[in-house]
This record gives C-alpha cells, sequence and structure tokens, in this order.
C-alpha cells in the first residue's frame, strides 16, 4: 500500500511543482536543440513518468546517493543538478560533467552523490547495491537510490543484486519506473506476474505498487521506504505505475502504441495532476504558476546561451583519462 | 625466514594489506568460515571479522558489482572468483561498469578481482580457464599473472593499491607446488607494468608468464644439455600494460622468439606480443616468431587429452628448435 500523503509539507509540494515543470521545459528544450541538428546522439525523455523521478530524487537526502537511469533527468534536477550541466553534457561540451565522454544524461557529480548509468539499465543495480553496503560499512547513515524500468526489471543483475542487497540487509531503494513499455515490447510481453513489486517476496523485502503519475502517494512512499532503509530496515522494492508518453526515443513514433492506453495517462498527466490539486488546495494560482514557469524559463533561456557558447572537447582528449593515476 | 608457497604468499599480502589499510575488504563465495575453496582466506574471516571477509551468494556479478560500488565511495574490495572460468557471469560489470567509469566519469575504481586460473588438475572445461585475454583486450583494465611466491605477493600489493580495477590471475597448479624464501623486509610491492627477467641467455628468449614460466625453467636446462643453446627468459608478469621495453630489450640481445602461454593459442597474449616487435624490432629478428599454447579447444578433461591439449616442455623445444634452424 503507498504512504499516506498528507506528510507531504506545502513547501515539498511546491518544489515537486517546479522540479516537475523544469523537468518538462528543459526536455522539451533537448528535443529542440536535437531537431536542430545541434545535439548528435540520442534523445530519452521522461514524459509521463516525471512525478516518479522527480518524487524519488526529491526524496533524497544531500548525504544520499542517486543512481538515475536514462529518463530520469527530473531526479538529478531534483539532487540539485543545474540546466546548465544537463544541456553541457548532451551538446558533448569540453567543459560538461564527462567532458564530452558520454552521452545523455549519463554523467555523474560526486559534488552531489549521483553516479550515472550505463546502457545496460540493470547494471547498476549491483553497483549501487555496493556503494549502500560501503556506506554502511563506514558507518554513515546513508541511503542508496536506484531506478529500474519494468524491461530492465527483467535481467539478471535485478536479481543479483537485490537479493544480495537483501541478505546482507543493504540501505538500498529500487524503484522500478513501470511505463508499460521497453522499446517497443509491450509489458505482457515482458513478464507474466500480476505485479512486478510481487517479486519482492521472492527477496523477503517490502515491496510497493503506486501509481507512478502521482508525484505525492510516490514522495511519501519513496520517503518512508528511504527512512526505513536509513533506520536499518534494509532494502525495499517500489514498482511506480505510469506510462510512456512518447517513443523510446526522439526519433520514435510510438506508432506501436496502444492509443486509448495513452488516451487514459493523457487524463493522468503528473504535471497537470499536481498542478490541479494543488490549485484546489489553495497553494497556487495563476499569477503564482506564471511566477514559477517564468524564473525556470529564464533559467533554461540561460543555460542554452552559455551551454552553445561554450567550447568542443579537445580531439586528443580522447585518447586521455582511461586509467587513473 | 622460512619459505612460503605461492598460495600462503597471496594469503599474507591480503592479510598485510588488511592490516595496513581498514578501507580494504574481501568479499566472495566461501571465503569466510570456509576460508575458500582453494583455502587462500584462511584465518582471515577470524582476524579481521565478517564485514571484512564477507562471504556472498553464488552471484558473480553482484559480487563485482557491489566491489565497483564499494570502490566508487572509498572502499579497496577484492573480490574472489571461485574459479577464474566463472568471471565469464560477472564479465559485464568488469568491462561495462568498472572499465569506463575512470574515461567517462574521472571515478577511480580501485578494486582487485582474484581468479585462480589454469588447468592441468583434471577441472575439465570449466576449472581450468586462462581467460585474461579477454581482459586486456579491454581499455580501462590492468591485468597481472604471478608466477612465483614473491611476485605473487608484490604484484597482489601493488593490485590492491593501485587506483584502477585490477585483474589477479593465480595459477592454481602453482598453489602448493612452488615454495621460495620471501626477500627481507615487510613490505615488498612488485610494480604493475614490469616483467622480469628470469634468466639471461644468448641464443633465444621465450616471452612468457604464469605456470609457463616453469615449464620454460625445464625446457631451457633440457635444451641446454641437449643442444648447447644458452636460453633467456622473460617473465611479463603483468600483461597489460605490457613492459614493451623489456620485450624490446630480449628481442635485441636473442633476436629469435618463442611466446609460450597456457591460454590458448588465438588472439592471445602472444599475438599481442607478436605484432608488439613486429612493429617495433623486425629489423632485430632472425627467426619467424614462434607461438607455443594450449590448443584452440575448449579444456578437455581426461588426462591424456588434457596433456595433449596444454603447452609443456617438449612443445616448447620442438618451437625453440624450429627457430634456432630457421
Amino acid at each position: 500500500m503507498p504512504a499516506k500523503t498528507d506528510v507531504v509539507s506545502n513547501e515539498i509540494k511546491l518544489q515537486l511543482y517546479s522540479l516537475l515543470y523544469k523537468t518538462r521545459a528543459t526536455e522539451d528544450r533537448i528535443i529542440a536543440l536535437y531537431r536542430q541538428g545541434r545535439i548528435m546522439g540520442g534523445v530519452y525523455t521522461g514524459r509521463g513518468v516525471e512525478a516518479t523521478t522527480v518524487a524519488a530524487g526529491l526524496a533524497l537526502e544531500k548525504q544520499d546517493y542517486l543512481f538515475p537511469i536514462h529518463r530520469d533527468l527530473g531526479a538529478h534536477l531534483a539532487k540539485g543538478q543545474s540546466v546548465l550541466n544537463i544541456l553541457l553534457q548532451y551538446l558533448g561540451r569540453g567543459n560538461s560533467l564527462t567532458k564530452g565522454k558520454d552521452s545523455g544524461i549519463h554523467m555523474s557529480d560526486t559534488t552531489l552523490n549521483i553516479i550515472g548509468n550505463v546502457s545496460h539499465l540493470g547494471a547498476m543495480i549491483p553497483v549501487a547495491v555496493g556503494v549502500a553496503m560501503a556506506k554502511k560499512m563506514q558507518n554513515e547513515k546513508v541511503v542508496t537510490l536506484n531506478f529500474i524500468g519494468e524491461g530492465g526489471s527483467n535481467i539478471g543483475d535485478f536479481h543479483e543484486g537485490l537479493n544480495f542487497a537483501a541478505v546482507h540487509k543493504a540501505p538500498f531503494v529500487l524503484v522500478i519506473e513501470n511505463n508499460q513499455y521497453a522499446y517497443s515490447t509491450p509489458a505482457h510481453k515482458e513478464y507474466v506476474c500480476n505485479r512486478l513489486s510481487d517479486r519482492a517476496q521472492g527477496y523477503g523485502i517490502p515491496g510497493y505498487h503506486i501509481d507512478g503519475t502521482d508525484a505525492l502517494g510516490v514522495y511519501a512512499t519513496i520517503k518512508k521506504a528511504i527512512e526505513d532503509a536509513r533506520n536499518g530496515k534494509g532494502p525495499s522494492l517500489i514498482e511506480c505505475l505510469s506510462m510512456r508518453m512518447v517513443g523510446h526515443s526522439a526519433h520514435d513514433d510510438a506508432f506501436y502504441v496502444d492509443k486509448e492506453q495513452m488516451k487514459k495517462y493523457e487524463k493522468k498527466d503528473p504535471f497537470l495532476r499536481l498542478e490541479q490539486v494543488l490549485r484546489k488546495e489553495g497553494l497556487l494560482d495563476d499569477k503564482q504558476i506564471k511566477r514559477i514557469q517564468d524564473t525556470i524559463d529564464k533559467e533554461i533561456e540561460q543555460a542554452t546561451d552559455i551551454a552553445l557558447n561554450s567550447p568542443l572537447p579537445e580531439a586528443h582528449w580522447a585518447a586521455e583519462g582511461v586509467y587513473a593515476e | 625466514m622460512a619459505e612460503i608457497t605461492y598460495l600462503q604468499a597471496i594469503t599474507e599480502a591480503l592479510r598485510e594489506e588488511m592490516q595496513r589499510d581498514e578501507k580494504v575488504f574481501l568479499l566472495g563465495e566461501d571465503i569466510g568460515i570456509y576460508g575458500g575453496a582453494f583455502k587462500v582466506t584462511k584465518g582471515l574471516y577470524e582476524e579481521f571479522g565478517q564485514a571484512r571477509v564477507m562471504d556472498t551468494p553464488i552471484s558473480e556479478s553482484a559480487i563485482i558489482g557491489v566491489a565497483v560500488g564499494a570502490a566508487l565511495v572509498g572502499m579497496r574490495p577484492v573480490a574472489e572468483m571461485q574459479f577464474a572460468d566463472f568471471i565469464t557471469v560477472g564479465f559485464s560489470q568488469l568491462v561495462t561498469n568498472a572499465a569506463t567509469m575512470h574515461y567517462r566519469y574521472g571515478i577511480p575504481v580501485p578494486i582487485v578481482v582474484r581468479a585462480p586460473s589454469g588447468g592441468g588438475i583434471h577441472g575439465g572445461a570449466f576449472h581450468s580457464k586462462n581467460p585474461e585475454a579477454w581482459f586486456v583486450h579491454q581499455p580501462g583494465l590492468k591485468v597481472v599473472a604471478p608466477s612465483t611466491p614473491a611476485d605473487a605477493k608484490g604484484l597482489l600489493k601493488a593490485a590492491i593499491r593501485d587506483n584502477n580495477p585490477v585483474l589477479y590471475f593465480e595459477n592454481k597448479f602453482l598453489y602448493r607446488r612452488i615454495k621460495e624464501k620471501l626477500p627481507e623486509g615487510d613490505d615488498v610491492v612488485v610494480p604493475i607494468g614490469k616483467a622480469r627477467l628470469v634468466k639471461p641467455g644468448r641464443h633465444v628468449s621465450l616471452i612468457t608468464y604464469g605456470s609457463m614460466v616453469h615449464a620454460c625453467l625445464q625446457a631451457a636446462e633440457i635444451l641446454n644439455e641437449q643442444d648447447q643453446l644458452d636460453v633467456e627468459i622473460l617473465d611479463l608478469r603483468t600483461l597489460q600494460p605490457l613492459d614493451k621495453e623489456a620485450v624490446l630489450s630480449t628481442v635485441e640481445r636473442t633476436s629469435r622468439v618463442v611466446i609460450v602461454h597456457e591460454a590458448n593459442l588465438t588472439a592471445g597474449i602472444g599475438a599481442e606480443v607478436a605484432a608488439l616487435i613486429s612493429d617495433n624490432g623486425f629489423e632485430m629478428l632472425d627467426a619467424p616468431i614462434k607461438r607455443v599454447a594450449a590448443l584452440d579447444t575448449p579444456t578437455p578433461y581426461a588426462p591424456v587429452l588434457e596433456e595433449y591439449f596444454m603447452p609443456n616442455p617438449e612443445k616448447i623445444i620442438v618451437a625453440v628448435r624450429q627457430v634456432i634452424h630457421f
């Protein structure tokens, strides 16, 4: 069962709203830069799953570790990453976090305790468990949170990592972003169990199945799992059900997706949904919404200017940095 | 100081590094109370406790992945593969995560993966593998393969102190078969990337590593008696990065080369060493480079088959006579 949402403070609610807007607006900018031919590599956006990624990122404390995957731009932002760093990374600039060596949002930031992913989704699960176990060995009350899709939940590392975490009671939270499609493959061709969260039983850990389009519900449930992990209760598995509202990547028109299902989820748009709730609760009105959005738009505008005028990497950097000193 | 075995040298290195640095910890299957399938970690569980000598589920990918994660936040894990053969199921963690993390993110991954390798023990196809070449091919990994107790100890210390992922191939045939007195001094570290001249000679160079150093020594003795040949033997010790200088300088001295390894022939370390010599020392050669290696088959079980499969002093002698009489 999801945790009650009345524990979510007004301050957090407004932060969630701002971050959802920032995520969507930044991704829109990235798609525009891609269509203009300025971003050369793949673009994978999180439209439809933003509530999950933003709320999970925001539920972590500063000292906690985040292992996002390819659609989790929102989690990077929620953990404190700047729009500028994200654009520099996508544009492959020399002053980006990976100095042009990796693509998309495959980027780490040790000042924010974010470790970027590899494309083999699921391969990061044991690594994230390793961070969690090391922090426990170092006697620090630090939790590590990692995302995986319903698609990636079928690879062996999902099982090995989660079982390992359970056996060693690692302070670890695994969030399944079930967006119902793995590239073009629908969920019913990926697994046949009722809920992926039921797999938690097999590891002897708590499993939660929640609505991944409800930012407040996601925040409350993940917050609880994080605090349980911090208090020595071991790992949790949280399945957040949502819908990928775009193709696998920016080149894919998603012709294979069930249109009826898409319509159903349009009504559950995570951003508009939260906006409605906050208006009803009197936390937001037109004026405030405009102020929030204008501030973010301006930040994105400025970041875009700076990013596009930033230097490219020097070609010979390709040969450097394979080994540490 | 008493003589110690190759296996005891590995245990000593682990113990001394764990005493020296509390960030060093061990993880693997059956390494705790049981002391490891080969007893390499015997006594360490009692000395350092279960948090630092960690028994794990049978999950090679998670063992290596967890080690990578722990290394990202300041620990220095030493993971044990029960047999080098089982590294295949943890392969992606090494080549995808460990090897690329510093290049992409600038974050060092100081892990050691110990992998008991090698045949001659009638272990069949899945307890005899020498898989070092796969990892030498992956940029970002270092690979070492000691042949003596002194190097086993000194290279393991160097591997643990290195800020990169290091694969440490320990030859299990040598575990209890060779002994030596270790050099004086508690803390002898053998640098990664430096080959060792085992025996100087004038007529032909045997370039080798691991268990084959001992086969080469036997071959050299016979060749000296029967053919009056003075054979030089170079032990590479580190396979990535190769000690190019040492390789080229032995070629310069003898002008004839046979490369010997226990792993199978095709796209093995021998191919890389031969290419290195061809690129940089072609004019120094008086004969084509020969390679002696295992057959390109899975390791067979029955002793008569395995003997036919493995390289040995007789096969080395044949190759040496070919390059001498070219």
